[in-house]
């Protein structure tokens, strides 16, 4: 199965490198540098690519490529995924997966890939099994016991997201008001299947820690209600290197609650140099090498919409870019799931004690883009 | 499952510690001899070292040393070496000798240390091993768990026999952590040492009967890497492996359910109908190999699926709910290759989730739903909106949503389809631009409804300013009108004004293609293109150049009277061109269509050759020929075959024998008549006829026999239940040749027995022996269905596929707890289960003791127990000792409230003789007032839901 890691930086350094079986010279590597060169973007690269010896399956996260090595058939989504579980964990572990981190750390990493793989085949990729065997470094132990929700995704799917602090084996049953709205649901391993096509309840003896319960998604038919609206005009001037861009954001259905952490990211033509805006509130940058415009607005005051204009100027000769670059916008909403989904009850059995237990809603513009 | 594992391994932490406290005294043992040698290593090395970066040195100081946080620290710099991928070995004999140390965390990194090196260092590697050798027979799970982990990854060829020993052991231990590392280890031989594979089928195979979760996922891995063909083995634990398949873990299960796709292609036939537009060349070639006559036999029968082949579809289906999407995927495919047609689509709503998660993921399942979508657009239709593409997507996304929308495009919903496409044409990432003209191209081909529509926004783009756009349109316009030349003469001429602006190569060698082709419909322009080729030929693209040759030759022959001059001219400048292909081209063209001497007949034919019709070119999906690759596999996303690929076969046109995955439940059965005959029957019969004959005779007086007897008799007079019909099958394969003779005969002598003496002796004997009947007896009613069939469901919870509540059968649970306090009193058990037996012939048809059950016992202990022969005959005893038991009695009334009256009551667990879902409950009342009571009855509220049986008054 995965017979080697390599963990690869952006500028495109190998600072890691484990194996599994016998050992791969990292020259192996090369093919994927070639590839990642042709890519231009690192995202663009491609995640399985053909050596003549080996597979090469990577993954792109937080600015490193994690890039395993096979010799045989193995289902591709299996290393990916196994890759993703390996970022993951490193995340829980130091809070952040960075090069940094890592190097600082590199023992802790090397012996948690040595755990979680025995001959390239996944041994323990569970976090709590994981830390009953390496410590992280700093062993954050609240005494609070909560259960708490988050909707990402507002446009039609959510997460739940389970902290639990449970001693002993608690058996958990969770329910919701709606449960209707699923429309498709992902589990984590320790909910059942059985009771969960039964009952539509989420019966479960939970895993100590952080983790994700359940994926779902809320069926279509349910319209999605959008927060937030956005007039723009972005224009460029088909005489004359420039152009001009006004964008107002305006609250539209967000039930009462404030929107949050707002910020727009406009990706710009080639040919946009430079841009000369004010801003109402919050701030506005514009970062020449990657063409983005980002306008980090904050708290939407529905009083006091915020708006942002100004002038774009152009790459002088250059022609006038072919169409108008779309919007994506993101946004925060606490204290409500926008899907409407509502826990109802949870339950524990199999033990004596009382536990805390709290949700939180919250709403996210996943991928909210506005097409000009 | 999850925790349950993670206590356990923390047990195996505390228990480390106190191995290794354990381990010190070994060192003791050790440490003269490494040290021995390691100085003399050392010393060899040292002159080589002191050249070496003084790093290194002062990293063997601090291993030598004698602190152990000095010990630690160095160990910790040396994984950090080995993590950069710097060369530490040379610190190995510093290293090796503190294997044995009594710090955890030093033991691990030294470990870590040793399956790094060990290959390189072999010879001082070994002096580790027995380390290892010692641990594998510690009494902790753990430390042979883990003292086997690290052995097996050494690889190191000369301890190849002491692997082999330590795998077999641990193949049979106790712990199924143990087991499962075991698993593991058998790759890691196999792949230092080929040669053993024999001996480790022998190994897979035993632990392929395994039946803890734990152990299955690692088992069929190895068994995928060493034996992959062997599906025979498969057989007797398949329906084990779909029945466990829920509760096994995340990456265990994508390698079970690849596993059974393909076994299930060997073993069950096609679940999809004749004349479904589905996969037709599988059933073409199904026929094909077939005599006419099967032919029509297929088709006149109905199609049944195999119970097997169902079993395992629904035990898979849940796990599309699973949040490893490895584990959604193999689902998707497993539904995908072996579903009837009409059921394939609910994984669809499962793969689109899919879509929701990283960007790798999505690739992989994009490029599986598009080799779907070509087969089966109705399966995605629906979620069309899905596959829109988003500014932020990657490339190789972009381009697999396109393909995906491009598949699924039909009449009904072109418009929006296109509509969609306007917005990707003006997108920035101009390589999806024109992969997105492409796939217009392809939707014009395939909906002839809107073929024109698109052909005239394919036009206006040809004014777009970007060049590729522009490029690709001149290309694709190229394909369109090729498949339908008539009447597009305004388009080419349209191009032909557009020619000057465009600089592309590939668009303009498509032009000049173009205008060659159709030189009749544009008469007067085409020659004037070629003179302006003509102009610029030397600084063209060699693909313009060819393409200007094929054109000038073409219009030489069409119209030579303006054109003569400068096809001659032309053909003189490829003449002397640099590039030899060119050259070639012009020499061949000028001995084609320029008549001389030497080229007589060819000349004749030019104008055929050159303005032959030629075929319009066929738009079709990249994904077309990927279906040839197991969905889900690297194969099939590289779309070559890759290392170890493992072919998916056609279904069989006719089905393989579907008792082979009965076996698990037989085996334990011959194991056991043969050791029963020996002690009880010597001279049993062997004839079925005679066997049964004998058995109706014998029954009221040797009531330990017949009950033997029966139970096989009866069993294989079962109809209904899948699993016991099977069961009953292989026991009469068993006790004679001729099944069908001996079901008949054995239905007569169970109902014989069942009907008689059922209802009078019933009430008698149930007291007079305080024995209970296993509760299974509960169902008997059923025509001694039921009993079979529990006792089944029970003793192998995983194979049978009958409904059958196994909640009661609590007993035929237990042995395995037991079963050694049994096996020290045999004698006092035999006897027990004379009466238990004599019990059950009396009341009804005695299935339920003997075979399934001793079964159930034998297949869990096989791997502990083998080679105890008198581990079968106790297990079938042990069944029955939980009746014997003292039986609870719970108080209802006490005599000082109930003013005399007590009541008592218990469960007797005996079944109930009105209705097998009644539970009997014995309420004893004693009387021990003076009066005398009269009239006891039960009262009339009782609770919804109850029923009771209400008793006559007393």
């Amino acid at each position: 199965m995965i017979h080697s890691l390599f963990l690869i930086n952006h500028a495109g350094d190998i600072f890691l490198e484990k194996h599994w079986k016998s050992v791969i010279s990292r020259s192996v590597c090369d093919y994927f540098f070639e590839a990642k060169e042709k890519a231009v973007e690192p995202e663009n690269v491609p995640p399985v690519l053909q050596t003549p010896h080996h597979y090469l399956i990577s993954i792109y996260r937080d600015k490193l490529f994690f890039l395993s090595v096979v010799q045989t058939e193995v289902p591709p989504l299996f290393v990916i995924e196994f890759l993703h579980r390996v970022a993951d964990t490193i995340q829980d572990y130091f809070g952040d997966c960075s090069e940094s981190l890592i190097n600082d750390n590199v023992v802790t990493v090397y012996e948690l890939l040595e755990e979680m793989l025995d001959n390239g085949f996944p041994l323990a990729t569970e976090s709590n099994v994981l830390k009953e065997m390496i410590r992280p470094p700093t062993i954050l132990r609240s005494v609070v016991n909560t259960l708490t929700g988050t909707t990402v995704f507002a446009e039609i799917q959510g997460v739940i997201e389970a902290s639990v602090r449970l001693t002993g084996m608690p058996d958990l049953s969770m329910t919701f008001m709606n449960p209707s709205l699923l429309d498709d649901v992902s589990f984590h391993p320790c909910v059942r299947f059985k009771r969960w096509e039964s009952e539509r309840a989420l019966s479960f003896i939970p895993p100590d820690g952080n983790f994700t319960l359940m994926n779902y998604h809320v069926s279509s038919q349910n319209l999605v209600t959008i927060p937030v609206y956005v007039k723009q005009n972005i224009c460029f001037f088909e005489t004359g290197p420039c152009g001009r861009l006004d964008i107002t954001i305006g609250p539209k259905q967000t039930m009462g609650k404030t929107v949050e952490a707002l910020m727009v990211t406009i990706h710009m033509p080639k040919a946009v140099l430079s841009a000369n805006l004010t801003a109402t509130q919050g701030n506005y940058t514009y970062d020449l090498a990657t063409k983005v415009l980002v306008w980090d607005i904050g708290k939407l005051n529905p009083q006091k919409l915020p708006n942002l204009r100004g002038s774009l100027s152009l790459q002088s000769g250059a022609p006038k870019p072919e169409d108008n670059p779309s919007l994506n916008i993101d946004l925060k909403i606490q204290q409500v799931a926008i899907s409407g989904l509502k826990v109802s009850r949870l339950e524990m059995n199999g033990e004596k004690y009382k536990p805390f237990k709290g949700v939180k809603y919250l709403t996210k513009a996943g991928n909210f883009q506005v097409r000009t | 499952m999850d925790v349950g594992f993670s206590s356990l391994r923390s047990e195996a932490v505390g228990a480390m510690r106190m191995a290794l406290v354990s381990a010190e005294n070994l060192q003791l043992t050790l440490k003269p001899e490494p040290s021995q040698e390691e100085q003399a290593l050392t010393n060899s090395k040292s002159s080589i070292k002191e050249t070496h970066k003084a790093g290194n040195e002062d990293l063997k100081e601090m291993l030598e040393s004698n602190k152990e946080s000095l010990k630690l620290e160095a160990m910790k710099r040396v994984v950090g070496l080995i993590s950069k991928g710097k060369n530490a070995s040379e610190l190995f004999p510093a290293v090796v000798k503190n294997v044995a140390s009594k710090n955890i965390e030093l033991k691990k990194l030294v470990y870590v240390y040793l399956v790094r090196y060990a290959e390189e260092q072999q010879d001082l590697a070994l002096l580790s091993i027995s380390t290892f050798q010692r641990a594998l027979k510690d009494p902790n799970q753990f430390i042979r768990g883990s003292a086997l982990r690290v052995l097996s990854s050494i690889r190191v060829p000369i301890i190849v026999p002491i692997m082999m020993l330590a795998i077999k052991e641990a193949a049979a231990d106790l712990s199924p952590y143990v087991r499962k590392t075991s698993a593991h280890a058998i790759q890691k031989l196999y792949s230092l040492d080929p040669d053993q594979k024999e001996q480790l089928i022998e190994v897979i195979e035993k632990l392929l009967k395994d039946k803890s979760t734990l152990v299955a996922g690692s088992v069929v891995m190895s068994f995928e890497e060493v034996c992959p063909d062997r599906i025979d083995l498969i057989h007797k634990n398949y329906r084990k492996l779909c029945n466990l398949l829920v509760d096994v873990e995340e990456w265990g299960q994508v390698v079970i359910i690849s596993m059974l796709t393909r076994y299930a292609r060997t073993q069950f036939t096609s679940p999809w109908k004749e004349g479904a537009t589905f996969d037709e060349n599988n059933d073409k070639a199904f026929y094909d190999s077939d005599s006419e006559e099967k032919k029509d036999q297929a088709e006149a029968k109905p199609y049944i699926m195999d119970p097997d082949h169902r079993l395992l579809l629904r035990n898979t289906k849940p796990l599309l709910q699973s949040r490893n999407t490895a584990v959604v995927m193999c689902v998707a495919q497993l539904y995908w290759h072996l579903a009837p047609t009409q059921e394939v689509n609910i994984v669809t709503k499962s793969l689109v989730r899919l879509l929701r998660s990283h960007r790798e993921v999505q690739y992989i399942v994009l490029q599986n739903i598009a080799t779907m979508s070509i087969q089966r657009k109705g399966m995605f239709e629906p979620y069309m909106k899905s596959f829109y593409v988003r500014s932020t997507d990657a490339t190789h996304i972009k381009t697999l949503k396109l393909e995906i929308l491009t598949n699924l495009a039909n009449e009904a919903n072109i418009s929006t389809i296109l509509r969609e496409f306007q917005t990707y044409v003006k997108s920035q990432d101009k390589a999806f631009a024109a992969a997105t003209i492409q796939a217009i191209g392809r939707c014009a081909t395939n909906i002839t409804d809107v073929t024109d529509t698109c052909l005239s926004g394919l036009v206006l783009l040809l004014s777009n300013r970007d060049e590729t756009v522009v490029a690709e349109s001149v290309v694709v316009i190229k394909k369109l009108l090729q498949t339908q030349p008539t009447q597009h003469s305004e388009i080419i001429k349209h191009m032909a004004k557009l020619f000057d602006n465009i600089t592309v190569s590939m668009a303009r060698a498509s032009i000049l293609w173009l205008m060659g082709e159709y030189c009749d419909r544009v008469p007067k322009i085409a020659p004037d293109v070629l003179r302006k080729m003509a102009k610029t030929f030397t600084a063209e693209e060699d693909i313009v150049k060819l393409q200007t040759v094929n054109l000038a030759a073409k219009l030489y022959l069409t119209n030579s009277k303006q054109t003569k001059l400068l096809t001659q001219y032309i053909l003189n400048l490829g003449k002397y061109d640099q590039s030899y292909d060119i050259r070639d081209r012009t020499r061949f063209i000028r001995q084609l269509i320029v008549p001389n001497e030497k080229s007589g007949a060819l000349n004749k034919y030019a104008r055929r050759i050159l303005l032959a019709p030629k075929p319009a070119p066929v738009l079709e999906s990249s994904f077309k020929d990927r279906d040839r690759f197991q969905l889900g596999t690297l194969s099939h996303s590289l779309n070559t075959k890759a290392a170890g690929y493992q072919e998916l076969s056609d279904w069989p046109a006719v089905a393989p024998d579907q008792s082979v995955r009965n076996v698990e439940v037989i085996e334990p059965v011959q194991e056991w008549a043969p050791s029963v005959g020996k002690t009880k029957k010597s001279g049993k019969p062997k004839s079925a006829d005679k066997f049964y004959s004998d058995d109706e005779e014998e029954k009221e007086e040797e009531g330990s026999e017949s009950s033997k007897d029966s139970s096989s008799s009866s069993s294989s007079s079962e109809e209904s239940g899948s699993e016991s019909e099977e069961e009953s099958s292989e026991e009469s394969e068993k006790t004679s040749s001729d099944s069908g003779k001996s079901s008949s005969g054995s239905e007569k002598s169970s109902s014989e027995s069942e009907s008689e003496p059922k209802k009078k002796k019933k009430t008698k004997k149930a007291p007079q022996k305080k024995s209970k009947p296993p509760a299974a007896f509960s169902d008997s009613d059923e025509n001694g269905n039921g009993p079979v069939a529990q006792a089944s469901s029970s003793s192998a919870e995983s194979s049978s596929g009958s409904e059958t509540d196994s909640e009661d059968s609590d007993p035929p649970a237990t042995p395995q707890k037991k079963k050694k306090d049994v096996k020290s009193k045999p004698k006092a058990e035999v006897k027990s289960k004379v009466e238990v037996s004599l019990l059950d012939l009396v009341d009804f048809s005695p299935a339920p003791t003997n075979a399934p059950k001793s079964s159930v016992i034998s297949s869990s202990l096989l791997s502990d127990l083998e080679g105890l022969s008198l581990s079968n005959i106790s297990s079938t005893i042990q069944v029955t000792t939980p009746s014997f038991g003292p039986v609870k009695t719970y108080e209802l009334l006490h005599h000082m409230t109930g003013k005399g009256l007590s009541a008592k009551y218990h469960f007797p667990r005996q079944p109930c003789l009105y209705e097998p879902s009644m539970v009997a409950v014995q309420v004893i009342l004693t009387n021990s007032s003076d009066h005398s009571l009269e009239e006891i009855h039960i009262g009339e509220r009782s609770p919804a839901g109850l029923n009771i049986h209400c008793f006559n008054t007393i």
